[in-house]
């Protein structure tokens, strides 16, 4: 076995992450928010791994 | 023509590369018409995250063995030099727009250290921090591959107990900010650097031009990610986020946890991964790195080493840790030291200074995990 077989098993692993997902909550591209934050005049609204639950 | 593309290995190596570029291209403007243009370029900038660390062999837990084993500073002085760059822009930026764009902030507490620490040697054990981790899995490391589910599960369950842990005893969040702060932040960064040099060996203090190259282009991406996304580079959560829907997804009940049950979290939990900015520069990273690795001559052809089973029980430990852990200490490499530090929070020096430490005990533990590969 080489290391295809690991990486193919990696993308495999996104595309099922990405698929089962998006059947249960599929993306709504009119919800989308200006391209870029800065200077959107939105409050950052993501989740960050160094922030407390809001 | 089309017999030869099958039995030239150049041809069907220059195949497969077009193919690389356009099946990127394709899916970038995928997600930018079903998703939307913002989460289209954080995919984009995750691919250069990806690209940019198994491009350049660049990474966070190989240069801390090489300075404890064999005081080589020259990868973490890169490190401090990408930090250094990203503070320069985000100071300012930080400063000129609160709201639009927040910093890595969190607070230092007994959890926060604990958490560094053992973060710090389980990423020695694996040979692979929370970009590492992505970037080895998506380049085919078996290592890599296997502690990756581990680790996001195990970030699942540290959110799910984050609130008890952070609980135990916590400061305010300390927060450098201004001109002042960004003062500060490059004087400790030159004190480090100089320790560094100072306890290196002679002969391996310079950084490399693909150190140079590889830490500027990390910052740009880094920028890049906090002015598109409104927040700085990060991992762990995206991780976490992933085992949370699959768990969900089977019936669980996440309401009994503090960190599930707030509004935000409920709201991420129910809408698209692909909406979440570390989902995406995760998935960039995995995919970056597997072109990267499939973009080379025989890059994808190597065989995989072989490893004892008691090696593959630490890699599913350490995997678990690093993502519990990880969650306890507000960050992993990327998302507390990195960006942390860049940003001006303080919990990301303690970080530092506890994963570090860490790193020490984890270069002993790997030394007899069997995953030093077999000749």
């Amino acid at each position: 076995m080489t290391r295809l077989f690991n990486g193919a098993l990696a993308m495999a692993g996104l595309v099922l992450i990405v698929g089962l997902d998006t059947l249960r909550s599929p993306p709504n591209p009119y919800q989308a928010p200006p391209m870029l934050a800065l200077g959107s005049g939105l409050s950052t609204s993501g989740g960050f791994c160094g922030a407390l639950p809001d | 023509m089309t017999s030869r593309a099958f039995t030239d290995p150049g041809a069907r190596l220059s195949a497969a590369r077009t193919g690389l570029i356009a099946g990127a291209l394709v899916i970038i403007a995928i997600v930018a018409l079903l998703v939307g243009s913002r989460f289209a370029l954080m995919l984009l900038i995750g691919l250069g995250f990806g690209v940019v660390l198994e491009g350049l062999r660049f990474g966070f837990a190989g240069p801390w063995r090489a300075m404890i084993l064999r005081r080589e500073p020259a990868g973490i002085l890169a490190q401090l030099l990408s930090i250094a760059v990203v503070a320069c822009v985000a100071f300012p930026l930080l400063a000129a727009h609160p709201g639009e764009l927040t910093g890595a902030q969190a607070p230092i507490g007994f959890a926060m250290i604990g958490g560094a620490f053992v973060f710090g040697a389980a990423m020695q054990v694996v040979l692979g921090c929370g970009s590492g981790t992505l970037v080895n899995a998506g380049s085919g490391n078996p290592v890599g591959l296997l502690a990756l589910p581990f680790f996001a599960l195990g970030s699942f369950a540290g959110a799910y107990h984050l609130i008890w842990w952070t609980n135990l005893g916590s400061m305010p969040i300390l927060t450098l900010r201004g001109t002042p702060g960004l003062a500060i932040t490059l004087v400790g960064l030159a004190l480090v650097a100089g320790l560094l040099l100072w306890i290196g060996k002679p002969g391996s203090r310079r950084i490399s031009r693909r150190y140079v190259f590889a830490a500027l282009a990390l910052a740009g991406l880094a920028v890049a990610n906090l002015v598109v996304a409104g927040q700085p580079w990060g991992v762990v959560y995206g991780l976490g986020l992933w085992a949370a829907k699959g768990v969900a997804a089977m019936g669980a009940d996440l309401s009994g946890s503090a960190f599930y049950a707030a509004t935000g979290s409920v709201e991420r939990l129910n809408a698209s991964v692909l909406t979440d900015y570390t989902s995406l520069t995760n998935f960039g990273m995995i995919a970056g790195a597997f072109g990267v690795a499939a973009w080379r001559s025989g890059g994808m052809s190597q065989p995989l080493p072989s490893y004892p089973a008691r090696a593959w029980i630490a890699t599913i430990i350490a995997g678990v840790l690093l993502g519990y852990s990880s969650r306890l200490a507000f960050g992993c490499n990327v998302g507390a030291f990195f960006s942390g530090i860049a940003t001006g929070s303080l919990h990301g020096w303690v970080w530092f200074a506890a994963a570090f430490a860490g790193a020490f005990l984890g270069i002993r533990i790997r030394a007899v995990s069997g995953l030093e590969a077999r000749k």
